[in-house]
């Protein structure tokens, strides 16, 4: 019996001390498991979305893909993980998944405090007010005296309040738990307006009875910068997830589609293409990847470009114009830094 | 002496006491006032029974592929029949359908055989049910072993999932129950107030705070890398939780022996583990079953709640369906299936464990 | 056996301490705290070490940040530029709130729903059944659904609100209008108390007289007299120091008026017809649980039948109906978290949701909303406790 008590003191003890190892890299583990994790919403046409059969679709699922690409070199090597906007960063936190692309707004506090790091943006986005088009509204100024549905525990929350504060105007907050409850409330006409990012505006109206009954006000009354969110600390999976990212943008610079990837890789003369493809300049060597782990992204998810039409553009049911997220070279916002 | 054994006949009770008419006046009209309640109440029972009965049955669609089927102006349930499988099985592959059906029929028929009064060695039966037909259940479902495919668990939804949580629920929640009734009425002090704290804290919470924790204070709680599957984290919260609730069962259960039956274990040099596992347990065992029974309907309509913390459980699915835009405007549709499938869980349930107390009762009336 | 005689024919210092029950109770206690202990230290370790490696931020400074973002229905001041401290009163008030009204209204439907199961109207008892039957064997969250979605959802919007005299009804919610208190109100406030207090002294002086005389005195109806006829004199006294805000049509919304939310009326619907099923069934065993041989005497000695109902069987059946009561309102008070489901802004759904998003700060606000839960748990134990005690008294 003494025995045993003291068994049982010293594995308690042990047990007490053996929690303070550190965690083993994301890269190892990932490679080790031979998929990654990653967090997605739980249903958001156009960003991330099961479709009938299952499978995941979507701009921010893409991202994940193309980091399984990278890294295993096969884009469908991904576990999706569909999280609430409640649980989204602890499950990055605790390690539950290794990647969050769950249309996340980039903040100083989400940057600082939480332990995380986001990796680049992959979506530049505002939030927008919609409402019904019988209303005759024209302007977000006319909105004083309105219900609002907004989701809970978003940046949304925060900058409604911070506009109609700013411009004296008062307002009934309707709060529900997910962006589903949002647009129900909005149909049942609990609210007169339904605030959020403009992307998820647009993908949410096509869940409406009658889309076109309902419509986007032109005033855009914050900056929402969306991107992939990593563990802070893992320096070497935080370059992983934002060349990824970076190679995708890259390559609808230099004009490499997933369609003629095989072909440019073998005939191009470009630097830049013969770069990116891994044929020369800093390869895969520095992010501990396969030299030709860029070309592996854009030969099976596609550049940026493909990626923004096929799931919230003109390719899909959103038709989302670029804007602010075309080409800088085309009077948009993205901008990767050069692979070199 | 005369003795007249030709017995006169007994007359008839008064035509207004018997049959319908008497079983009329006697429940119905006994008094004016009862009579104008019953004419009032009955009047408006019946204004809204038959518009009711017939939005579901008469004007209703029940075949059909979509909302265009729905033509009667009744009730479409249409709707929950084109998702039925997805109601029953989630987002489960559709290939591998049988291996849910498999513990379907195991369950039903293990459950059938338990309550079936003549079943030989009903013991074995129910440690089989309790211990290796869980085991069995979690390889057919989860998959990964004898050539089966895993089915990833955020794959698993619907009434199947209500199921797996309801049950695991309360087979897990078993033993720490059985645990924490007997260190409640210990008589070393530190455990009891160690087994009191723990039950109270439980029963004091509600169990959405509990999910929450499970969902996302837990993960901070295990060490580094160890992830835990979001199901897994429910379950562990609801077994938390359901194990209070037990242990408070369990506890009425024990009360309920007498003390001479603690008191002839001790006479016959019994230890406490062999007094209990032998004599007290067995005995009081068999009075809590209808207390069981009654925490298993708690928690199966309990279940419901996994949906706050993204859980598609069968109200979560039903709901997540009512918000396709191809089929918006049945929620009511929507809702009364899923309140009609509970129900008939849960009542059929009560009703057992209601015959069970009287069975029991009489017992101990004869006692 | 034989090794058993033969130790306890050995002296009692030579007992080996593990056969003592004493000394081995100790060692098993000291194992079970250390491996209490040990596991608490390991979880507690574990999380210091996640939160430092992860770098969130602990403590409870965020109670003291602004919050900067509203709430629906707020009991006290409140807007964005308010504190996560002030949150937190704020969904704890309307925790509260939804708690309270639905302990009285279910406790009112759940004594008329038991009582009508006994009923010698079998079109009544097997009504009350039917409703008992259904509604206690559905989930709380799907009536709560059901009756925000599928009742309350449908109804017209405000410009086409169904007017009910000067108030309104819609999909927004029920518009009342709301009193507006002038300076002189102090004094019907005065006087209302005074009313109360000059009731009491009545049903004190009545039960003395009764006590000596037997006569009895209309004591209800005169007190319900006097409780409305002193504050009304007072008012018009004081020259009917109130006015009505009626709400009116401005824009999109009412504005002005108290408006009772949708979210609330669901929740507190669900959560009165749920529990109340449960306290009719209590209800029901407990009149049942009295002697029948009281109802008996009692119409023996020609008291009504409500007045024996009312006199002699309930007064006995609250012993055996307030314990399983308690475990209702407990229920329905921890039921009441469901609110966060529809939108209604109680604790959960403000503070163990939105400020949780908000923060990221998970511990320390779900320790603090588990605590507020179990606090309210044991108070509202507590004072039924004390309520048993004395209806126990009672007994002779």
């Amino acid at each position: 019996m003494k025995k045993l008590a003291s068994v049982a003191a010293v594995s308690a003890i042990a047990m007490g001390l053996s929690a303070g190892a550190q965690a083993e890299e994301t890269l190892d583990s990932v490679k080790s498991k031979g998929f990654v994790q990653c967090g997605v919403s739980t249903g958001l046409p156009g960003f991330s979305n099961p479709d009938e059969k299952g499978n995941w679709q979507g701009l921010d699922v893409d991202v994940c893909r193309a980091v399984a690409a990278a890294v295993l070199g096969d884009a469908s090597k991904v576990k999706y993980i569909p999280l609430t906007a409640k649980e989204r960063f602890t499950a990055l936190q605790s390690g539950e998944i290794d990647i969050l692309s769950r249309n996340t707004t980039w903040t100083q506090t989400r940057d600082t405090k939480l332990g995380l790091n986001f990796a680049g943006v992959n979506y530049y986005d505002g939030q927008g007010y919609m409402v019904s088009k019988s209303l005759g509204v024209k302007s977000a100024l006319e909105l004083d005296g309105a219900a609002v549905c907004i989701q809970s525990g978003t940046t949304t929350e925060l900058n409604l309040s911070d506009y109609f504060r700013e411009h004296k105007m008062s307002y009934t907050p309707v709060v529900f738990d997910t962006s589903d409850q949002t647009v129900k409330g909005f149909e049942a006409g609990r609210c007169d307006v339904l605030t959020s990012d403009q992307s998820q505006l647009y993908a949410l109206r096509i869940k409406l009875a009658d889309p076109s009954s309902a419509m986007v006000l032109p005033e855009v009354i914050s900056k929402e910068p969306l991107g992939p969110v990593v563990r802070q600390g893992d320096d070497q999976w935080f370059n992983i997830v934002k060349w990824s990212l970076n190679a995708m943008i890259n390559a609808e610079e230099l004009g490499l589609t997933s369609a003629n990837a095989d072909e440019m890789s073998k005939s191009s003369t470009n630097p830049g293409i013969k770069r990116l493809v891994g044929k020369e300049g800093p390869k895969g060597e520095g992010l501990g990847l396969n030299d030709d782990w860029a070309f592996q992204i854009i030969k099976q998810v596609g550049n940026y470009g493909e990626a923004f039409e096929r799931n919230v553009g003109t390719g899909s049911p959103l038709k989302i114009s670029r804007g602010n997220n075309a080409l800088w070279s085309k009077g948009g916002f993205l901008y990767a830094p050069p692979m070199r | 002496m005369i003795v007249n054994d030709n017995k006169i006949p007994d007359m008839p009770p008064p035509a207004s006491t018997v049959g319908a008419v008497g079983w009329l006046r006697k429940n119905l009209f006994s008094s004016w006032a009862n009579s104008i309640l019953t004419v009032v109440v009955g009047y408006i029972v019946i204004s809204n029974l038959i518009p009711l009965i017939d939005w579901v049955f008469l004007t209703s669609d029940w075949l059909g592929d979509s909302r265009e089927d729905c033509t009667s102006g009744g009730a479409c349930w249409v709707f929950i029949t084109v998702r039925l499988e997805q109601f029953i099985y989630g987002f489960y592959p559709e290939s591998e359908y049988w291996r849910i059906n498999t513990i379907f029929v195991m369950l039903a028929g293990l459950i059938a055989a338990l309550i079936f009064e003549g079943t030989p060695k009903k013991g074995w039966l129910g440690a089989f049910t309790l211990l290796i037909f869980p085991i069995i259940a979690f390889y057919l479902l989860y998959g990964g072993a004898f050539d089966l495919e895993v089915v990833e668990t955020h794959k698993w939804g619907g009434l199947s999932l209500t199921l797996v949580l309801a049950c695991v629920g309360i087979v897990a929640s078993l033993p720490f129950g059985v645990l924490l009734a007997l260190g409640r009425r210990s008589n070393m002090p530190i455990v009891r107030s160690l087994s009191t704290a723990f039950i109270e804290i439980w029963r004091g919470v509600p169990l959405i705070s509990v999910l929450f924790m499970a969902s996302v204070m837990l993960p901070l709680f295990v060490s580094g890398e160890t992830s835990m599957d979001k199901l897994l984290r429910a379950l562990i919260g609801i077994t938390m939780f359901q194990s209070a609730y037990m242990a408070e069962v369990i506890r009425g259960g024990l009360q309920a022996i007498p003390k001479g039956q603690y008191e002839a274990a001790m006479a016959l040099g019994l230890n406490y583990w062999k007094s209990m596992g032998l004599i007290i347990l067995p005995q009081a065992l068999k009075l809590m079953i209808p207390g069981i029974v009654n925490t298993f309907i708690a928690l199966f309509k309990d279940t419901s709640l996994v949906l706050i913390i993204g859980l598609f459980d069968l109200l979560a699915i039903v709901q997540a369906a009512l918000s396709d835009p191809k089929w918006l405007g049945y929620s009511v549709e929507g809702y009364v299936f899923v309140a009609f499938v509970f129900w008939i869980f849960c009542f059929s349930m009560s009703r057992y464990s209601q015959a069970l107390e009287r069975k029991l009762h009489t017992g101990h009336g004869a006692r | 056996m034989p090794a058993d005689l033969d130790q306890s024919s050995a002296p009692a210092s030579k007992t080996k301490f593990w056969n003592d029950p004493d000394k081995r109770a100790i060692l098993f206690q000291i194992i079970i705290v250390v491996l209490v202990v040990g596991t608490i230290g390991h979880f507690v370790s574990n999380a210091l070490t996640n939160l430092e490696t992860r770098g969130i931020t602990t403590g409870f400074g965020f109670l003291s940040q602004s919050s900067g973002f509203d709430i629906l229905l707020t009991l006290i001041p409140y807007d964005a530029t308010y504190t996560f401290g002030h949150t937190f009163v704020v969904g704890l008030l309307n925790t509260l709130l939804v708690g309270f009204l639905g302990v009285v209204l279910a406790t009112i439907l759940g004594f008329i729903m038991g009582v009508a199961r006994l009923s010698n109207n079998w079109l009544i008892s097997k009504l009350a059944m039917c409703y008992i039957e259904t509604f206690r064997n559905i989930p709380l969250l799907l009536q709560i659904f059901f009756w925000y979605v599928a009742v309350l959802g449908p109804l017209p919007g405000p410009r086409q609100s169904i007017e009910i005299g000067s108030a309104f009804l819609n999909n927004r919610g029920l518009y009342t209008p709301a009193p507006v208190f002038e300076s002189g109100f102090w004094f019907v406030v005065v006087a209302f108390f005074a009313a109360i207090a000059l009731c009491w002294y009545l049903v004190r002086w009545n039960h003395r007289r009764q006590d000596l005389t037997g006569q009895q005195f209309p004591i209800f109806w005169s007190s319900v007299g006097i409780l409305i006829a002193v504050p009304l004199v007072v008012y018009f006294f004081a020259g009917s120091p109130m006015s009505w805000d009626y709400p009116e049509l401005k824009g999109f919304n009412f504005k002005g008026g108290n408006v009772i939310i949708p979210e609330l009326t669901a929740l507190l619907l669900a959560l009165t017809i749920y529990t109340a099923a449960f306290i009719a069934e209590i209800v029901r065993s407990g009149i049942e649980a009295v002697n029948k041989g009281q109802t008996e005497a009692s119409h023996a000695l020609g008291i009504s039948n409500a007045k024996t109902l009312r006199l002699i069987v309930i007064p006995q059946a609250l012993r055996v109906i307030i314990p399983p009561l308690t475990s209702q309102y407990l229920n329905l008070i921890k039921n009441s978290s469901l609110a966060t489901a529809i939108g209604y802004p109680d604790l959960v759904a403000v503070f163990m949701g939105t400020t949780l998003n908000q923060t990221g700060q998970a511990i320390e606000i779900i320790f603090m909303t588990m605590a507020v839960y179990l606090t309210i748990s044991l108070l509202v134990s507590a004072f039924m406790n004390w309520y048993n005690k004395i209806m126990a008294l009672a007994e002779r």
